[in-house]
Protein backbone atom coordinates (compact mmCIF):
# COMPACT_ATOMS: atom_id res chain seq x y z
CA UNK A 1 0.00 0.00 0.00
CA UNK A 2 1.06 3.20 -1.47
CA UNK A 3 0.99 5.93 1.41
CA UNK A 4 -0.55 8.99 0.91
CA UNK A 5 -3.14 11.92 1.86
CA UNK A 6 -5.98 10.14 0.25
CA UNK A 7 -4.83 6.59 1.98
CA UNK A 8 -4.86 8.37 5.31
CA UNK A 9 -8.08 9.62 4.65
CA UNK A 10 -9.66 6.77 3.50
CA UNK A 11 -8.39 4.76 6.58
CA UNK A 12 -9.58 7.31 8.97
CA UNK A 13 -13.09 7.01 7.37
CA UNK A 14 -12.67 2.83 8.10
CA UNK A 15 -11.75 3.72 11.42
CA UNK A 16 -8.42 3.29 11.11
CA UNK A 17 -8.95 -0.42 11.33
CA UNK A 18 -8.09 -1.82 8.15
CA UNK A 19 -4.01 -1.15 8.00
CA UNK A 20 -1.75 -3.82 6.43
CA UNK A 21 0.95 -4.88 8.29
CA UNK A 22 4.04 -2.73 6.98
CA UNK A 23 6.14 -6.20 6.70
CA UNK A 24 4.59 -8.98 5.66
CA UNK A 25 4.77 -12.26 7.19
CA UNK A 26 7.21 -14.28 4.93
CA UNK A 27 6.87 -18.06 4.15
CA UNK A 28 10.44 -19.29 4.84
CA UNK A 29 12.35 -21.08 2.24
CA UNK A 30 15.30 -23.39 2.14
CA UNK A 31 17.51 -21.61 0.26
CA UNK A 32 18.22 -18.19 -0.65
CA UNK A 33 20.58 -15.93 -3.35
CA UNK A 34 21.72 -14.23 0.48
CA UNK A 35 21.28 -14.24 3.78
CA UNK A 36 21.68 -11.02 6.19
CA UNK A 37 21.84 -11.89 9.88
CA UNK A 38 20.65 -8.44 12.02
CA UNK A 39 17.41 -6.67 11.18
CA UNK A 40 18.64 -3.53 12.61
CA UNK A 41 19.27 -0.23 10.29
CA UNK A 42 22.35 -1.47 8.55
CA UNK A 43 21.03 -5.09 7.82
CA UNK A 44 17.81 -3.85 6.39
CA UNK A 45 18.94 -1.11 4.08
CA UNK A 46 21.29 -3.33 2.66
CA UNK A 47 18.18 -5.59 1.71
CA UNK A 48 16.64 -2.54 0.28
CA UNK A 49 19.26 -1.40 -1.81
CA UNK A 50 19.84 -5.34 -2.60
CA UNK A 51 16.60 -5.37 -3.92
CA UNK A 52 16.07 -1.74 -5.38
CA UNK A 53 20.09 -1.28 -6.91
CA UNK A 54 20.40 -4.81 -8.28
CA UNK A 55 17.17 -6.85 -8.43
CA UNK A 56 17.92 -9.12 -6.02
CA UNK A 57 14.71 -9.81 -3.61
CA UNK A 58 15.75 -13.80 -2.93
CA UNK A 59 17.07 -12.52 0.21
CA UNK A 60 16.52 -13.49 3.73
CA UNK A 61 16.99 -10.90 7.04
CA UNK A 62 17.00 -12.72 10.16
CA UNK A 63 17.10 -10.97 13.68
CA UNK A 64 17.36 -12.37 16.78
CA UNK A 65 15.03 -9.88 18.32
CA UNK A 66 12.19 -7.38 16.89
CA UNK A 67 12.76 -4.53 14.72
CA UNK A 68 13.64 -1.56 16.12
CA UNK A 69 14.88 -3.20 19.28
CA UNK A 70 18.67 -2.90 19.05
CA UNK A 71 21.16 -0.03 18.38
CA UNK A 72 19.13 1.30 15.68
CA UNK A 73 16.66 2.65 18.00
CA UNK A 74 18.85 3.18 20.76
CA UNK A 75 21.07 5.98 19.28
CA UNK A 76 20.43 10.47 19.79
CA UNK A 77 19.14 10.15 15.95
CA UNK A 78 21.96 12.80 15.01
CA UNK A 79 23.01 13.04 11.02
CA UNK A 80 26.14 14.38 10.25
CA UNK A 81 30.02 14.02 8.50
CA UNK A 82 31.99 16.52 10.20
CA UNK A 83 34.64 13.85 10.30
CA UNK A 84 38.73 14.08 9.47
CA UNK A 85 39.78 11.52 7.33
CA UNK A 86 38.50 10.48 3.94
CA UNK A 87 37.27 7.10 4.65
CA UNK A 88 34.93 7.95 7.35
CA UNK A 89 33.67 11.48 5.82
CA UNK A 90 33.52 9.69 2.50
CA UNK A 91 30.54 7.43 3.35
CA UNK A 92 28.75 9.63 6.30
CA UNK A 93 28.89 12.14 3.66
CA UNK A 94 27.16 10.12 1.09
CA UNK A 95 24.78 8.98 3.91
CA UNK A 96 23.72 12.97 4.40
CA UNK A 97 22.56 12.85 0.42
CA UNK A 98 20.93 9.59 0.49
CA UNK A 99 18.92 10.73 4.10
CA UNK A 100 17.53 13.76 1.88
CA UNK A 101 15.73 11.93 -0.66
CA UNK A 102 14.88 8.80 1.63
CA UNK A 103 11.38 9.70 2.82
CA UNK A 104 10.42 9.90 -0.65
CA UNK A 105 12.01 7.04 -2.05
CA UNK A 106 10.79 4.58 1.07
CA UNK A 107 7.46 6.64 0.92
CA UNK A 108 7.85 6.66 4.50
CA UNK A 109 7.81 9.29 6.67
CA UNK A 110 11.55 9.46 8.45
CA UNK A 111 11.33 12.50 10.13
CA UNK A 112 14.57 14.11 8.24
CA UNK A 113 15.44 17.23 9.46
CA UNK A 114 18.62 19.27 8.61
CA UNK A 115 18.50 21.61 11.26
CA UNK A 116 22.22 22.00 11.44
CA UNK A 117 24.68 20.74 13.44
CA UNK A 118 26.95 22.52 16.03
CA UNK A 119 30.70 21.39 17.68
CA UNK A 120 31.80 23.93 20.64
CA UNK A 121 35.04 24.08 20.90
CA UNK A 122 36.56 25.32 24.84
CA UNK A 123 39.56 26.02 23.48
CA UNK A 124 42.25 27.44 20.71
CA UNK A 125 43.48 24.63 20.58
CA UNK A 126 40.55 22.94 20.24
CA UNK A 127 39.18 25.47 17.36
CA UNK A 128 42.56 25.05 15.36
CA UNK A 129 41.89 21.71 15.21
CA UNK A 130 38.03 21.76 14.17
CA UNK A 131 40.06 24.19 11.46
CA UNK A 132 41.73 21.62 10.36
CA UNK A 133 39.03 19.53 10.14
CA UNK A 134 36.34 22.11 8.61
CA UNK A 135 39.31 22.56 5.64
CA UNK A 136 39.61 18.57 5.17
CA UNK A 137 35.61 18.64 4.35
CA UNK A 138 35.45 21.57 2.85
CA UNK A 139 38.76 20.33 0.36
CA UNK A 140 36.06 17.24 -0.45
CA UNK A 141 33.10 19.26 -0.71
CA UNK A 142 30.99 19.70 2.21
CA UNK A 143 29.48 22.81 3.49
CA UNK A 144 31.05 23.96 6.76
CA UNK A 145 31.82 26.62 8.48
CA UNK A 146 33.73 27.99 11.33
CA UNK A 147 31.69 30.31 13.40
CA UNK A 148 32.79 33.08 16.12
CA UNK A 149 30.75 33.81 19.52
CA UNK A 150 28.13 36.26 17.72
CA UNK A 151 27.52 34.29 14.88
CA UNK A 152 26.98 31.25 17.12
CA UNK A 153 24.98 33.52 19.17
CA UNK A 154 22.87 34.33 16.29
CA UNK A 155 22.22 31.00 15.28
CA UNK A 156 21.61 29.53 18.56
CA UNK A 157 21.00 32.39 21.20
CA UNK A 158 20.42 29.14 23.50
CA UNK A 159 23.34 28.43 24.19
CA UNK A 160 24.99 29.93 27.01
CA UNK A 161 28.59 32.14 25.67
CA UNK A 162 29.30 34.23 28.98
CA UNK A 163 33.02 34.72 28.63
CA UNK A 164 33.11 34.95 32.47
CA UNK A 165 32.40 30.97 32.10
CA UNK A 166 34.33 28.21 33.89
CA UNK A 167 35.12 27.10 30.21
CA UNK A 168 34.14 29.56 27.83
CA UNK A 169 33.05 28.62 24.07
CA UNK A 170 35.78 29.74 21.81
CA UNK A 171 34.07 28.81 18.71
CA UNK A 172 32.18 25.93 16.24
CA UNK A 173 32.40 23.99 13.38
CA UNK A 174 28.85 24.22 11.29
CA UNK A 175 27.38 21.47 9.30
CA UNK A 176 24.41 23.12 7.98
CA UNK A 177 23.04 19.31 6.04
CA UNK A 178 23.70 18.14 10.01
CA UNK A 179 20.39 17.09 11.56
CA UNK A 180 18.12 14.59 12.80
CA UNK A 181 16.12 11.72 11.16
CA UNK A 182 13.65 9.25 13.64
CA UNK A 183 15.33 6.31 13.83
CA UNK A 184 13.07 3.47 14.59
CA UNK A 185 10.84 4.92 11.48
CA UNK A 186 14.44 4.49 9.46
CA UNK A 187 13.63 0.74 10.73
CA UNK A 188 10.72 0.57 9.71
CA UNK A 189 10.95 2.35 6.38
CA UNK A 190 13.46 0.27 5.47
CA UNK A 191 12.26 -2.71 6.20
CA UNK A 192 8.80 -2.15 4.59
CA UNK A 193 10.41 -1.36 1.25
CA UNK A 194 12.53 -4.72 1.37
CA UNK A 195 9.41 -6.90 2.25
CA UNK A 196 7.13 -4.81 -0.66
CA UNK A 197 10.12 -6.63 -2.72
CA UNK A 198 9.60 -9.85 -1.73
CA UNK A 199 12.57 -9.84 1.12
CA UNK A 200 11.57 -12.19 3.50
CA UNK A 201 12.40 -10.57 7.01
CA UNK A 202 11.98 -13.56 10.05
CA UNK A 203 12.37 -11.47 13.32
CA UNK A 204 12.44 -13.41 16.57
CA UNK A 205 14.92 -15.93 15.19
CA UNK A 206 18.63 -16.13 16.05
CA UNK A 207 21.64 -17.93 13.82
CA UNK A 208 22.73 -20.56 16.28
CA UNK A 209 25.37 -22.07 13.61
CA UNK A 210 27.20 -21.08 10.45
CA UNK A 211 27.45 -24.40 7.37
CA UNK A 212 31.01 -23.94 6.13
CA UNK A 213 32.17 -26.12 3.81
CA UNK A 214 35.56 -26.28 2.13
CA UNK A 215 36.24 -22.23 3.28
CA UNK A 216 33.13 -21.77 1.90
CA UNK A 217 29.46 -20.51 3.25
CA UNK A 218 27.21 -23.09 2.83
CA UNK A 219 24.27 -21.49 5.24
CA UNK A 220 23.01 -21.15 8.53
CA UNK A 221 20.78 -23.33 11.23
CA UNK A 222 18.56 -21.49 13.47
CA UNK A 223 15.54 -22.68 15.72
CA UNK A 224 13.06 -22.89 12.88
CA UNK A 225 15.82 -24.73 11.09
CA UNK A 226 18.51 -24.08 8.04
CA UNK A 227 18.90 -22.20 5.46
CA UNK A 228 21.18 -22.74 2.50
CA UNK A 229 22.81 -19.71 0.68
CA UNK A 230 26.45 -18.69 -0.93
CA UNK A 231 26.36 -15.21 0.60
CA UNK A 232 25.88 -14.40 4.06
CA UNK A 233 26.27 -10.97 5.36
CA UNK A 234 26.50 -11.12 9.15
CA UNK A 235 25.57 -6.92 10.23
CA UNK A 236 24.59 -7.78 14.54
CA UNK A 237 26.67 -5.36 16.09
CA UNK A 238 27.82 -6.91 19.31
CA UNK A 239 27.02 -10.57 18.14
CA UNK A 240 28.72 -10.20 14.94
CA UNK A 241 31.79 -11.18 16.64
CA UNK A 242 30.97 -14.02 18.37
CA UNK A 243 29.13 -15.05 15.10
CA UNK A 244 32.36 -14.82 13.36
CA UNK A 245 34.40 -16.86 16.24
CA UNK A 246 32.01 -19.82 14.92
CA UNK A 247 33.84 -19.31 11.26
CA UNK A 248 37.08 -19.57 12.94
CA UNK A 249 37.69 -15.77 12.44
CA UNK A 250 38.53 -13.43 15.03
CA UNK A 251 37.83 -9.84 14.93
CA UNK A 252 39.83 -6.95 16.94
CA UNK A 253 36.73 -5.94 18.78
CA UNK A 254 35.54 -4.81 22.30
CA UNK A 255 32.47 -4.23 23.83
CA UNK A 256 31.32 -0.47 25.90
CA UNK A 257 28.34 1.04 27.30
CA UNK A 258 27.04 3.98 25.54
CA UNK A 259 24.19 6.24 27.55
CA UNK A 260 21.29 8.30 26.47
CA UNK A 261 18.88 10.54 27.70
CA UNK A 262 15.70 12.47 27.49
CA UNK A 263 13.94 15.05 29.74
CA UNK A 264 10.53 16.32 30.01
CA UNK A 265 8.93 17.58 26.66
CA UNK A 266 9.13 21.24 26.90
CA UNK A 267 7.86 24.30 24.17
CA UNK A 268 10.71 24.63 21.00
CA UNK A 269 14.18 25.99 22.39
CA UNK A 270 16.47 24.65 21.03
CA UNK A 271 16.26 24.51 16.99
CA UNK A 272 19.84 22.28 15.79
CA UNK A 273 22.30 19.73 17.55
CA UNK A 274 24.57 20.84 19.85
CA UNK A 275 27.71 19.26 20.77
CA UNK A 276 30.13 19.95 23.54
CA UNK A 277 33.21 18.26 22.02
CA UNK A 278 35.64 18.21 24.68
CA UNK A 279 34.51 14.77 26.27
CA UNK A 280 31.22 14.61 24.76
CA UNK A 281 28.11 15.63 25.46
CA UNK A 282 25.25 16.02 22.12
CA UNK A 283 21.69 17.41 22.76
CA UNK A 284 18.84 18.04 20.12
CA UNK A 285 15.16 18.29 20.76
CA UNK A 286 12.42 16.11 19.61
CA UNK A 287 9.42 17.29 17.59
CA UNK A 288 7.86 16.43 21.22
CA UNK A 289 9.66 18.72 23.01
CA UNK A 290 12.13 16.40 24.75
CA UNK A 291 15.62 17.12 25.27
CA UNK A 292 17.69 14.12 23.66
CA UNK A 293 20.87 13.93 24.94
CA UNK A 294 23.98 11.32 24.94
CA UNK A 295 27.37 11.20 26.44
CA UNK A 296 30.56 9.42 25.44
CA UNK A 297 31.26 5.55 25.87
CA UNK A 298 31.48 4.84 29.71
CA UNK A 299 35.41 4.49 29.22
CA UNK A 300 36.10 1.15 29.95
CA UNK A 301 35.22 -2.18 28.95
CA UNK A 302 31.73 -3.67 29.56
CA UNK A 303 29.00 -6.03 28.49
CA UNK A 304 26.48 -5.17 31.23
CA UNK A 305 24.17 -2.93 28.97
CA UNK A 306 23.95 -0.82 32.15
CA UNK A 307 24.88 2.80 32.70
CA UNK A 308 27.47 3.97 35.01
CA UNK A 309 26.63 6.99 37.46
CA UNK A 310 30.11 8.58 36.37
CA UNK A 311 29.20 8.84 32.97
CA UNK A 312 25.52 10.12 33.66
CA UNK A 313 26.76 13.02 36.04
CA UNK A 314 30.08 14.00 33.67
CA UNK A 315 27.01 14.33 30.50
CA UNK A 316 25.17 16.16 32.29
CA UNK A 317 27.93 18.60 33.89
CA UNK A 318 28.84 19.36 30.14
CA UNK A 319 24.97 19.95 29.01
CA UNK A 320 24.55 22.74 31.63
CA UNK A 321 27.76 24.50 31.12
CA UNK A 322 26.25 24.81 27.53
CA UNK A 323 22.55 25.37 28.72
CA UNK A 324 22.31 26.51 32.10
CA UNK A 325 18.48 26.43 31.92
CA UNK A 326 18.60 22.81 31.71
CA UNK A 327 18.73 22.38 35.46
CA UNK A 328 15.20 23.09 35.93
CA UNK A 329 14.24 19.97 33.62
CA UNK A 330 13.42 16.20 34.71
CA UNK A 331 14.84 13.63 33.30
CA UNK A 332 12.00 11.29 31.71
CA UNK A 333 14.05 8.14 30.97
CA UNK A 334 17.50 6.87 30.21
CA UNK A 335 18.73 4.11 28.65
CA UNK A 336 22.23 2.85 27.56
CA UNK A 337 23.45 0.28 24.97
CA UNK A 338 26.02 -2.38 23.81
CA UNK A 339 28.69 -0.60 21.07
CA UNK A 340 30.71 -3.23 19.51
CA UNK A 341 34.26 -0.57 19.07
CA UNK A 342 36.92 -2.21 17.45
CA UNK A 343 40.66 -1.74 17.87
CA UNK A 344 40.58 1.61 16.19
CA UNK A 345 37.21 3.17 16.91
CA UNK A 346 36.17 2.62 12.93
CA UNK A 347 33.69 -0.38 11.54
CA UNK A 348 34.73 -3.42 9.97
CA UNK A 349 32.92 -3.76 6.25
CA UNK A 350 33.94 -6.08 3.90
CA UNK A 351 35.29 -10.14 2.66
CA UNK A 352 36.80 -12.31 4.79
CA UNK A 353 38.52 -15.05 4.65
CA UNK A 354 35.65 -17.58 4.21
CA UNK A 355 34.13 -17.44 0.80
CA UNK A 356 31.00 -15.73 0.64
CA UNK A 357 31.13 -14.55 4.61
CA UNK A 358 30.75 -10.84 4.45
CA UNK A 359 31.08 -8.71 7.78
CA UNK A 360 29.29 -5.43 9.13
CA UNK A 361 30.24 -4.72 12.26
CA UNK A 362 32.29 -2.19 14.55
CA UNK A 363 30.30 1.27 14.62
CA UNK A 364 30.37 1.46 17.93
CA UNK A 365 28.38 4.70 18.52
CA UNK A 366 28.84 6.64 14.91
CA UNK A 367 26.80 3.87 12.73
CA UNK A 368 23.28 5.57 12.60
CA UNK A 369 24.52 8.12 10.71
CA UNK A 370 26.00 6.30 7.87
CA UNK A 371 22.96 3.62 7.71
CA UNK A 372 21.64 4.00 3.94
CA UNK A 373 25.15 4.80 2.36
CA UNK A 374 26.84 1.48 4.39
CA UNK A 375 23.42 -0.37 3.16
CA UNK A 376 23.63 1.35 -0.30
CA UNK A 377 27.70 -0.42 -0.57
CA UNK A 378 26.77 -3.63 1.13
CA UNK A 379 24.31 -4.51 -1.60
CA UNK A 380 26.80 -4.03 -3.99
CA UNK A 381 29.14 -6.31 -2.32
CA UNK A 382 26.95 -8.76 -1.90
CA UNK A 383 25.79 -8.23 -5.75
CA UNK A 384 29.02 -8.15 -7.49
CA UNK A 385 31.08 -10.10 -4.99
CA UNK A 386 33.85 -7.03 -5.43
CA UNK A 387 34.66 -5.09 -2.45
CA UNK A 388 33.42 -1.37 -3.25
CA UNK A 389 36.44 1.47 -3.40
CA UNK A 390 34.31 3.10 -0.62
CA UNK A 391 34.40 0.54 2.04
CA UNK A 392 38.03 -0.67 0.73
CA UNK A 393 39.69 1.25 3.75
CA UNK A 394 37.23 -0.58 6.62
CA UNK A 395 38.23 -3.99 5.79
CA UNK A 396 39.07 -6.19 8.37
CA UNK A 397 42.98 -6.81 6.90
CA UNK A 398 43.67 -3.39 8.00
CA UNK A 399 44.66 -4.31 11.28
CA UNK A 400 47.60 -6.94 10.65
CA UNK A 401 49.14 -4.33 7.88
CA UNK A 402 48.82 -1.30 10.89
CA UNK A 403 46.34 0.75 8.02
CA UNK A 404 44.27 1.97 10.93
CA UNK A 405 41.57 4.34 10.54
CA UNK A 406 42.47 6.27 13.91
CA UNK A 407 40.07 8.95 13.40
CA UNK A 408 40.42 10.69 17.13
CA UNK A 409 44.40 9.48 16.88
CA UNK A 410 44.43 7.75 20.25
CA UNK A 411 45.60 4.28 19.38
CA UNK A 412 44.59 0.52 20.30
CA UNK A 413 42.50 1.64 23.25
CA UNK A 414 38.67 1.39 22.13
CA UNK A 415 37.62 2.36 25.24
CA UNK A 416 39.02 6.19 24.31
CA UNK A 417 37.29 6.49 20.88
CA UNK B 1 37.06 -9.17 47.85
CA UNK B 2 34.02 -8.47 45.17
CA UNK B 3 32.00 -5.33 45.20
CA UNK B 4 28.66 -7.22 45.97
CA UNK B 5 29.61 -8.41 49.15
CA UNK B 6 30.13 -4.93 50.19
CA UNK B 7 26.88 -2.99 49.48
CA UNK B 8 23.76 -4.81 47.84
CA UNK B 9 23.61 -3.97 44.46
CA UNK B 10 27.02 -2.52 44.23
CA UNK B 11 27.02 -3.85 40.76
CA UNK B 12 24.68 -1.67 39.07
CA UNK B 13 28.48 0.66 39.01
CA UNK B 14 31.88 -0.27 39.89
CA UNK B 15 33.11 -0.26 43.53
CA UNK B 16 36.67 -1.06 42.82
CA UNK B 17 38.41 -2.40 45.93
CA UNK B 18 41.84 -0.55 45.81
CA UNK B 19 44.03 -2.96 47.77
CA UNK B 20 45.63 0.19 49.09
CA UNK B 21 42.80 2.80 49.73
CA UNK B 22 39.53 -0.18 50.33
CA UNK B 23 36.54 0.10 48.08
CA UNK B 24 36.70 3.30 46.32
CA UNK B 25 34.20 5.00 43.23
CA UNK B 26 34.70 4.12 39.73
CA UNK B 27 35.21 7.95 39.47
CA UNK B 28 37.97 8.34 41.30
CA UNK B 29 39.91 5.80 38.69
CA UNK B 30 41.28 5.75 35.46
CA UNK B 31 41.13 2.65 33.09
CA UNK B 32 44.12 1.30 31.63
CA UNK B 33 42.73 -1.46 29.92
CA UNK B 34 43.11 -5.12 29.95
CA UNK B 35 46.30 -6.27 31.10
CA UNK B 36 47.79 -7.58 28.02
CA UNK B 37 51.21 -9.33 27.51
CA UNK B 38 53.43 -6.78 25.30
CA UNK B 39 55.79 -8.66 22.68
CA UNK B 40 59.43 -7.45 22.32
CA UNK B 41 59.80 -4.47 20.57
CA UNK B 42 61.50 -6.15 17.78
CA UNK B 43 58.91 -8.91 17.58
CA UNK B 44 57.25 -9.40 14.24
CA UNK B 45 54.21 -7.49 13.62
CA UNK B 46 51.98 -10.52 13.31
CA UNK B 47 52.73 -11.02 17.15
CA UNK B 48 52.06 -7.27 17.63
CA UNK B 49 48.97 -7.88 15.83
CA UNK B 50 47.81 -10.61 18.21
CA UNK B 51 48.37 -8.67 21.30
CA UNK B 52 47.16 -5.24 20.57
CA UNK B 53 44.22 -6.42 18.55
CA UNK B 54 43.20 -10.01 18.93
CA UNK B 55 44.32 -11.25 22.17
CA UNK B 56 41.48 -9.92 25.09
CA UNK B 57 38.75 -9.72 22.92
CA UNK B 58 36.79 -12.77 23.61
CA UNK B 59 36.91 -13.09 27.87
CA UNK B 60 34.12 -12.17 29.63
CA UNK B 61 36.57 -11.84 32.82
CA UNK B 62 39.09 -9.76 31.98
CA UNK B 63 42.64 -8.71 34.35
CA UNK B 64 42.91 -5.33 33.60
CA UNK B 65 44.99 -1.85 34.98
CA UNK B 66 43.38 0.99 36.78
CA UNK B 67 45.13 4.17 37.96
CA UNK B 68 43.51 5.46 40.98
CA UNK B 69 44.26 9.41 40.22
CA UNK B 70 42.34 10.27 43.37
CA UNK B 71 43.68 7.51 45.68
CA UNK B 72 46.84 6.72 46.30
CA UNK B 73 47.84 7.41 42.73
CA UNK B 74 49.36 3.90 42.13
CA UNK B 75 48.17 1.42 39.32
CA UNK B 76 46.64 -1.52 40.37
CA UNK B 77 45.21 -4.44 38.95
CA UNK B 78 41.82 -5.77 39.20
CA UNK B 79 40.04 -9.48 37.75
CA UNK B 80 36.43 -8.00 36.58
CA UNK B 81 33.57 -9.61 35.27
CA UNK B 82 32.22 -8.04 31.86
CA UNK B 83 28.58 -8.74 32.52
CA UNK B 84 28.20 -8.39 36.15
CA UNK B 85 30.94 -6.10 36.83
CA UNK B 86 31.83 -8.35 39.63
CA UNK B 87 35.86 -7.62 41.08
CA UNK B 88 37.96 -10.56 41.69
CA UNK B 89 41.69 -10.41 42.90
CA UNK B 90 42.58 -6.95 43.16
CA UNK B 91 46.61 -6.35 43.69
CA UNK B 92 49.15 -3.84 43.28
CA UNK B 93 50.32 -3.46 39.38
CA UNK B 94 53.98 -3.43 40.69
CA UNK B 95 56.52 -3.34 38.09
CA UNK B 96 54.01 -4.72 35.14
CA UNK B 97 52.41 -1.43 34.62
CA UNK B 98 54.85 1.45 32.55
CA UNK B 99 53.14 3.96 33.12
Amino acid sequence: MKYSATTLLSQALRGQRKWPAIIAPAQLKQHYDAIIVGAGGHGLASAHYLAENHGMSDVLVLDSGWIGGGNTARNTTIVRSDYLLQPSFALKNFALKLWAQLSQELNFNLMYSPRGYIDLAHSDGELEHFMLRANAMHLAGADVSILNRNEIAEREPAIDLDPQARFPVSGALFQPEGGVVRHDAVAWGFARSASAKGIHIQQNCAVTGLTIKANRVTGVSTPLGEFATEKLLICAAGATAPLAELAGIRLPMQMINVQAFVTEPVKPILDCVVNYNAGLSYISQSDKGELVLGGATDGYLSRARRGSFARIEDTLARALQMFPWLSQLRMLRHWSGSADIPMDGNAIVGATAVNGLFVNCGWGYAGFKATPAVGWHLAELLASGTVPETLRPFALERFAEGALIDDAGIGPYPWRH
Amino acid sequence: MPASALIPGAIDMLLIPCPNCGPRDESEFDYGGPAIALPALEALTSDWHQALHLSSTTDQRVDEHWYHGAGCECWIRIRRDLVTHEINDAATGGDEVDA
